[in-house]
Order: C-alpha cells, then sequence, then structure tokens
C-alpha cells in the first residue's frame, strides 16, 4: 500500500493516521502554549514509519523527513556540531531510518524516541569518534503484527512526557536539556527530573516479564 | 539470577544522553543486557530524549535536502531483521564485542596474589577492565578518584554487608572505603570501571595485602 499524499496524516486508509486538529500554533504566543501542541501534534509518525519499513513508502519517507530531519539538525548542532556538520548527520540519521526501518517495533518505542536514538549515537560518532557499546538486543521472537493498543501506548508514553517537559520550571527543563544536548558532564547529571518516568518503565518491564515467561 | 545492585538513575541518564565516557557505556551496556529492570528503566530515559526532539526547535536544513534524501535512499537496501546477538556464554554480547570473543578470548595479564587483569582498549577520558580475583581472595588495593564501578560477571565478592553476584553492580565514590572480598566458591570475574586511571600497587607479596588494608 503506497501512500498518495505526501502530508502526514491526511490518508485514513490504514486508519492509524488519525490528524487531529492541532490548536493552530499562530496564536499561541508564549513559547510552553508553543511546545504543549508541538507534544500534541497527533500525526500517526508509527504508522507513517511502518510504511517505510513494510513497502518502502518514499511518500510516507518525505513526511517523516520533513518532521524530524529538522529536529535532528537542531538537536545536533546544540550539541556543538557546526552547521554543515549537523546537516550532514542528520542526512545520515533519516537514511538509517530507512534502512533500519525493520527495527523499528512501535510497541516498544515512539517514533521520537527512536529518532533520538539513532541521531544520539551518530552525534558519539561523529563528535566523539568513540565506540557506543549497546545492550544484547533482545530476541522478542517472530514478529506478530504489533499490538495497536501497545503501540499507542508508546506514542502516548513520548506525548505525555512531552506535555510534562512543557510545564516544568523553565530552570529545571533547561537542565535536563542541557544534559540531552550535552552540555553537561555525567557527574553533573541530576537524576532527579519531575517527569513522570514510572509508567513507562512498568509497561516495558510488563513485557519483558512476558517476553521472559515465554522463553521459559 | 536476581540482580540486587543496580544502576543509578544518574548512570542511566546519562547513558541515554549519550554523555558517559566510552568505558561507563560498556559497562552500562553489560549491565543492561543482564537486567531488564534497568532495560526497561533505560527505554524511559530515551523516551525524555524522544520527547526532548519532539518539542525541540527547528532548523531547516538546505533547500534541496529532501531531494538529495530521496536520492540517497534509491537503492539503498533495507537491512533485513538481524540475528540478535547471542550471549556466547559467560560475557554479555556488548562486552564479548570488546573482548573479541568469550572469556577464553581475554588476554590476560598476572598482577600479582593470582589476581589478573585485562585491560580493554576505549578512549582516554576512563578506563575498563576486567579483573579476576581467585575464590576467597581479596580485591587488589587500587586507588582510585572518581566514580568506580564494579560488574560482577561470574562468582561473587563481598564488600562490607553486601554481597554482589552475576549482573550486580558496584557503584563506589572515591571517599568510599571499600575492601571488596572474593567469596569462596567460583572464581570471581569483574567488569571494572573508573572515571581516572586505576592505580594498582602491583606485584604485592601476599603477606603485605594485610599492610595495605586489602
Amino acid at each position: 500500500m503506497m501512500l498518495e499524499a505526501t502530508r502526514p496524516g491526511m490518508t485514513e486508509q490504514s486508519g492509524l493516521l488519525r490528524p487531529k486538529g492541532a490548536a493552530s500554533r499562530a496564536d499561541l504566543p508564549r513559547k510552553k502554549d508553543r511546545l504543549v501542541a508541538k507534544a500534541v501534534d497527533g500525526t500517526d509518525w508509527a504508522a507513517l514509519l511502518l510504511q517505510v519499513r513494510d513497502h518502502q513508502d518514499r511518500a510516507a519517507f518525505a513526511a517523516l523527513f520533513r518532521h524530524f530531519a529538522p529536529r535532528v539538525k537542531a538537536f545536533l548542532m546544540k550539541s556543538g556540531a557546526p552547521a554543515s556538520v549537523a546537516e550532514e548527520c542528520a542526512q545520515d540519521v533519516m537514511a538509517t531510518l530507512w534502512q533500519k526501518a525493520h527495527l523499528f517495533d512501535p510497541a516498544r518505542a515512539s517514533v521520537s524516541t527512536w529518532v533520538y536514538t539513532i541521531a544520539r549515537n551518530k552525534r558519539i560518532d561523529a563528535l566523539r569518534k568513540d565506540r557506543r557499546a549497546e545492550p544484547e538486543d533482545i530476541d522478542w521472537g517472530p514478529e506478530p503484527e504489533p499490538d495497536q493498543a501497545e503501540a499507542m501506548e508508546a506514542q502516548q508514553d513520548t506525548d505525555r512526557l512531552g506535555r510534562a517537559l512543557a510545564s516544568l520550571p523553565q530552570k529545571q527543563r533547561a537542565l535536563i536539556e542541557r544534559a540531552y544536548f550535552g552540555d553537561l558532564s555525567h557527574s553533573e547529571i541530576a537524576a532527579e527530573t519531575g517527569l513522570p518516568l514510572g509508567t513507562i518503565k512498568s509497561r516495558i518491564r510488563l513485557a519483558l516479564d512476558k517476553l521472559r515467561h515465554h522463553m521459559t | 539470577m536476581t540482580i540486587r545492585h543496580h544502576l543509578s538513575d544518574q548512570l542511566l541518564m546519562g547513558y541515554a544522553a549519550g554523555q558517559l565516557p566510552e568505558a561507563f557505556n560498556l559497562v552500562v551496556a553489560t549491565h543492561v543486557s543482564l537486567c531488564d529492570d534497568c532495560r526497561a528503566q533505560l527505554a524511559s530515559y530515551d523516551a525524555v530524549g524522544g520527547a526532548l526532539l519532539e518539542v525541540a526547535d527547528e532548523i531547516a536544513l538546505g533547500e534541496d535536502a529532501l531531494i538529495d534524501a530521496l536520492a540517497r535512499i534509491e537503492g539503498l537496501p533495507q537491512a533485513t531483521r538481524a540475528e540478535p546477538l547471542k550471549p556466547a556464554g559467560i560475557l554479555p554480547a556488548p562486552l564479548a564485542d570488546y573482548v573479541g570473543g568469550d572469556l577464553s578470548a581475554v588476554r590476560w595479564q598476572r598482577i600479582g596474589g593470582g589476581v589478573k587483569q585485562a585491560i580493554l582498549p576505549t578512549s582516554r577520558d576512563a578506563t575498563v577492565r576486567l579483573l579476576y580475583i581467585p575464590a576467597g581472595t581479596a580485591v587488589p588495593d587500587h586507588g582510585h578518584k572518581g566514580m568506580e564501578l564494579t560488574l560482577v560477571l561470574q562468582g561473587a565478592f563481598a564488600d562490607d554487608n553486601a554481597r554482589f553476584g552475576r549482573g550486580d553492580l558496584e557503584i563506589a565514590d572515591e571517599e568510599m572505603e571499600h575492601t571488596p572480598v572474593a567469596l569462596a566458591g567460583e572464581d570471581c570475574i569483574c567488569l571494572a570501571a573508573t572515571d581516572a586511571p586505576l592505580r594498582f600497587r602491583g606485584m604485592l607479596p601476599r603477606l603485605a595485602q594485610p599492610l595495605f588494608r586489602i
């Protein structure tokens, strides 16, 4: 199935792409409100990425590119990359998204989270030239059709986190941003984020328990 | 296997943020390979990164960026699902990757008292090594500054009142005075990382060890 529209959220074919009438951004003067609007944009990025994964859908890729590439570029520049390096690196990240789409599992992570992990690893490659050890992959077994409810939950986790981030006191949010953008050394990173992380942990924990149970 | 001593939130967040020295990354990835609890907690810190990316400012790419990207993926093969890394034996996959195999591939170097070490190559902002401590032997005295992470891979050691078995991680700072002793039974193998280079006191005769509070 190919997406005909290049804009995300414009097709109803899969029933997954639900455009939500997001509040017009023009009348949101305050940064915090803008952040909230961004966090609840409502486009189903996972559905688009699954189109890339299962059908090499270039239109879906283009929609993902428009949304994520400028964010990845900004993230890399905030991490200290010069514009040209950040641009090249953002291109790398998006090409990796295309190439490794089969590794994306909508039940485990939202697309934003997945793109973030790719971008972070590219940043380590490009700016620090370190190797980065990754945890052993888990054999999730023959991939069943992703559980729609689980996929929704992963996206909702990220949305909820986005809203929580936006409503943090400015000072606290800045600290978290600095930690992730590379302004803080690891010993300066504070563990207390004030963010609701417990739900994500218990959701993933539950999935892992289920998996281990099946394996034994 | 029940893991009782876990990664701190600070280390998990540092790993998710990509801010740890390479040596610490290896310890975190190895522990997470053994510990579902920390794997789940790490997923939540990765999600913070995702949420930050989502609300981040955007910086436009060059005019032809999308055209370039579409041209680039043209003919770029999509990899098929990779075989999950299988643990080879004692060493979880990320560690086996550094060693170049399982335990038999480790190039041990004797440092006295039956204790052996193997320093793994990483960037120099921190060091990581495998330690082999015969059962019942004290961990050799090694002054360190900053943070020290010790992850047990085989056997167990005890430190004051706590016992550390396979998968357990001890996090020590420079103020912590500790005298870990490998427990009787299996020889103890640990992965240990420090911020600053470790300074082993070298070929200590066994008799001198009590003197140095080992």
